[in-house]
């Protein structure tokens, strides 16, 4: 699997998703820069977690109008994968390659804190390593993730199987006590038609290493690189 | 020519921010709040000479980046 991961003045936590595609797949991903305009030979692209621009006029705003982010949009068109964690899953919804927004949490608090989602498809490439329904452990460390779509984009995104992972209790209910940010229907990630395309506001590549805490995460960069192995 | 853009979030999304100030009021001994709403102004210096071609101009700017027309709506005035 040849991987890129995107690096917006204001990315943190592109090491992060860099050491846990090296441990599925033992190639170090190709760091790309928002000036960057040439994916050519990679797989998949990685938009990691930040504060892109500083979160200037909207998270994900100032980004989804780089350089790169005219690539990637190619790239997607192409049948090319894109994951966006986070502010890259922002970025996703600002570019329009996601439906919808991220909005303030409806606590209006910074959350940094773990949380559950339950599987909805694991016939992606993304999720395919995970069972439908399974339950698995995330942290999450976001102001803005309350996913908002207007009724008639929620009804096909759920019409259609485009809603990838849901904030669930760790039984696997979905209640509103398991939502810490307020999202539309418990959404916690979501994909394109074309199921290439996913964004999450959890971040399962800070839970791939038993000193991490744990390996919940492990199984979504598992399936990529089963996947994505040429 | 100045143009000042006022972005607002759509009626039906939900405004934490301003539900916060309007608690914050009511703490404060003000009566008789309502809804309150929370936004952004933005004021561009624009080149452009005519009132007609700096409103185009900014709606554009407010359709592309300074407005999530997902989340949000805009509206300009030209001074």
């Amino acid at each position: 699997m040849k991987a890129g991961v995107v690096i917006f003045p204001g990315t943190n936590r592109e090491r992060d998703i860099a050491i846990a595609l090296q441990a599925v797949s033992g190639q170090r991903p190709r760091m790309v820069w928002h000036r960057d305009t040439d994916l050519s030979g990679l797989d998949l692209v990685v938009l990691p977690g930040g504060f892109s621009h500083g979160d200037y006029l909207r998270c994900g705003a100032m980004a989804a109008h780089s350089p790169v982010m005219g690539a990637i949009r190619r790239f997607a068109a192409a049948g090319g994968y894109v994951l966006g964690v986070c502010n890259g899953f922002q970025i996703l919804t600002e570019a329009g390659l996601l439906p919808g927004a991220l909005l303030r949490n409806a606590s209006l608090r910074f959350l940094s804190q773990d949380c559950h989602l339950r599987v909805e498809r694991a016939d992606t490439v993304f999720t395919r390593h995970y069972q439908r329904s399974q339950v698995f452990r995330a942290p999450m460390a976001h102001g803005d993730g309350n996913y908002f779509a207007d009724p008639a984009t929620l009804d096909r995104l759920e019409g259609d199987g485009l809603v990838a992972l849901r904030y669930a209790s760790p039984a696997g209910d979905i209640v509103p006590e398991a939502n810490p940010n307020g999202s539309a229907r418990s959404i916690a990630g979501i994909l394109s038609p074309n199921l290439r395309v996913m964004g999450l506001m959890p971040h399962p590549e800070d839970l791939v290493d038993p000193l991490m805490g744990g390996t919940d995460g492990l199984p979504l960069f598992a399936g990529m690189a089963e996947a994505l192995a040429a | 020519m100045k143009a000042v853009v006022t972005v607002m979030l759509k009626p039906g999304v939900l405004d934490p921010q301003g539900k916060a100030i309007g608690h914050a009021l009511q703490t404060l001994g003000f009566a008789g709040v309502g809804e309150v709403r929370a936004g952004k102004v933005i004021e561009l210096e624009l080149a452009e000479q005519d009132p007609a071609q700096a409103r185009t101009v900014a709606e554009d700017m407010a359709r592309k980046l300074l407005a999530n027309t997902v989340i949000e709506g805009f509206h300009v005035e030209i001074a």
